[in-house]
């Protein structure tokens, strides 16, 4: 008896250790990131970042006001778009399809779209929306950012939804509730924590999207909320400033990827908190 | 509640067959539900066997039988509660008041409104306690504030919860123990005014003390509805009811008055059962 005990002990210390040690291994690199961008970011911060628009190569001159509005415009036409169509999916996925082959086939395909290279993403919106308008534009950027949102809101919405037991439902139209307000006023209500969170969590993943955008929006170096007409934003910014040989652009790269980690640490924790009060009220 | 309806002084061919035989004073049997020849499937498997049975009105009918026998089966086609499930199915008749809804074109929710069912697991809505009861009256009525109050704090008045949340309505129902949900989803389920209820095993899940206080008001409940209720404590069966129907392997057994079935019953599968030695 007393080897096998051994035994186990020791394997159990075994693969506790090499939990930690990937535990420690990827917080280490998220520490040095975060480290990186803030200190390198912090120092390159000023109030003229949200004031002034991207000033011209070789001058000097500091703000990134256009790209901040622009990827503010980009997130708002992609939630637009994207949070009705997902949130109608997932919920015929979890109400009205089960487990049909239909519903099956269609969370097969939302799988796949779940992983699709967002570059691939910007190809598509390339060919369907700025080769027939014939030049880029804001809107095309909001709807391949939607594209790559879709799929995250329709897997959290299904899965949250499935959450809600079946009693509840049950219990529901046996009252003779008809089938849309159990939806809407139940399990929409029971999940909503959850919906809410997919929802946040794919705006922080198209935040920083940068391929798809550059098919599709471009970028702007003036400031325009012309839904017709290409548009500045943050991560295409970040990109063409950090590979600039011009010293301001480099630290405006910098200070806009702070901004950028802010926005989207901000979102993760909102997310969590609104989870962990949803999961202390039920 | 005068209806032209045949009043059987005497079993007719599905009724007990000696409801009032022996007894000094005849009770009358009027069948709120009759079901005929019901049979039921889940897929290719055939969970009820030509069901023909009566439930009287205003009284207490308990289901009885081991686990799978078919009980909850039975109560969940009395509001066609299986049609949300694409592979069951039933066959034959469930007439309520005369009319079977199984066939009916009558909308399924109207029908579902004069039937209420509470389950095996309390299932309050994600809302309010207010909002749990008011939520079912808002689909059928409306009503002024005062209305709605009044509405809310009769049903939970009946239900024996008043008391209990008087001071904290706007809680949510979630927030209640066991015992108090379940009687927040009876309260929920008489505010749209039924006549039949259905109880499908309501105090499973709960402690002796709500078990008991939950009885109490089936005990009240009967005299304004029609109550089915399947359980699988024959205590609570032989306490709380009227009537009891046995069954076993998708079949009803017997069906009598329930102090017949708790000491003479007819067949002996029925004797083995409430004596314990199957099942």
């Amino acid at each position: 008896m007393i080897p096998l005990y051994a035994r186990r002990r020791a394997v159990n210390l075994f693969a506790s250790s090499l939990m930690f040690a990937a535990t420690c291994i990827g917080l280490f690199f998220l520490a040095w990131i975060l480290w990186t961008t803030l200190k390198l970011g912090m120092t390159a911060m000023h109030w003229d970042l949200f004031l002034k628009d991207t000033p011209a190569p070789g001058n000097g001159g500091y703000g990134l006001r256009n790209a901040f509005v622009g990827s503010l415009i980009l997130m708002g036409i992609a939630l637009l778009i994207g949070v009705p169509v997902g949130l109608m999916a997932g919920t015929w996925l979890a109400e009205y399809g089960g487990r049909s082959r239909m519903a099956n086939l269609v969370r097969f395909v939302n799988d796949i779209m779940l992983s699709a290279p967002s570059i691939e993403i910007g190809l598509f919106t390339y060919a369907i929306m700025v080769d027939p308008m014939g030049h880029f534009s804001a809107i095309s950027g909001g709807v391949a950012l939607s594209i790559l949102m879709i799929p995250i809101i329709v897997r959290t919405t299904d899965e949250m939804l499935k959450l809600v037991g079946g009693e509840m439902r049950e219990a529901a139209i046996a009252l003779g509730a008809p089938m849309w307000k159990v939806i809407t006023h139940i399990t929409w209500k029971g999940a909503r924590a959850g919906i809410l969170t997919g929802i946040l969590i794919s705006l922080a993943r198209i935040s920083g999207e940068t391929a798809p955008l550059l098919f599709t929006a471009l970028n702007n170096q003036f400031f325009s909320t012309k839904l017709g007409a290409p548009i500045a934003n943050l991560p295409v910014v970040i990109f063409q400033f950090a590979m600039s040989p011009y010293e301001n652009w480099q630290q405006m790269a910098w200070a806009g990827a702070f901004v950028a980690i802010v926005f989207i640490l901000t979102i993760s924790v909102c997310s969590r908190l609104i989870l962990q009060s949803a999961v202390k009220r039920s | 509640m005068i209806k032209t309806k045949a009043i059987l002084a005497t079993g007719g061919a599905d009724a007990p067959s000696a409801a009032a035989a022996g007894e000094s004073r005849p009770e009358p049997f009027v069948p709120k539900i009759s079901v005929r020849n019901l049979n039921f499937y889940y897929g290719k498997a055939q969970a009820l066997n030509n069901i023909s049975l009566q439930i009287p009105e205003h009284r207490v009918t308990a289901f009885i039988g081991p686990s799978g026998c078919g009980k909850s089966t039975l109560l969940r086609t009395f509001n066609r509660m299986f049609e949300l499930y694409q592979d069951q199915r039933a066959e034959g008749e469930v007439n309520l008041d005369g009319e079977n809804i199984l066939r009916s074109k009558t909308d399924i929710a109207r029908i579902r409104s004069k039937i209420g069912m509470v389950f095996q697991k309390p299932t309050p809505f994600p809302m309010s306690i207010y909002d749990n009861i008011a939520f079912g009256i808002r689909l059928y009525e409306r009503l002024s504030r005062a209305e709605m109050e009044a509405r809310v704090e009769g049903c939970l008045r009946q239900a024996a919860l008043w008391d209990e949340v008087k001071d904290k309505l706007g809680q949510s129902g979630t927030s209640l123990s066991g015992g108090q949900q379940q009687r927040l989803c009876i309260a929920r389920t008489i505010a749209v005014k039924p006549e039949v209820l259905l109880l499908d095993e309501p105090c499973s899940a709960l402690d002796p003390i709500s078990t008991a206080k939950v009885e109490e008001m089936i005990y009240q409940l009967k005299t304004e509805y029609t109550v089915v209720i399947v359980t699988h404590n024959m205590q609570q069966a032989a306490r709380a009811s009227d009537y009891t129907a046995f069954m076993y392997m998708g079949e009803v057994v017997e069906f009598d008055l329930t102090r017949k079935i708790f000491t003479a019953p007819r067949e002996s599968r029925t004797e083995d059962y409430i004596t314990g030695r199957f099942g």
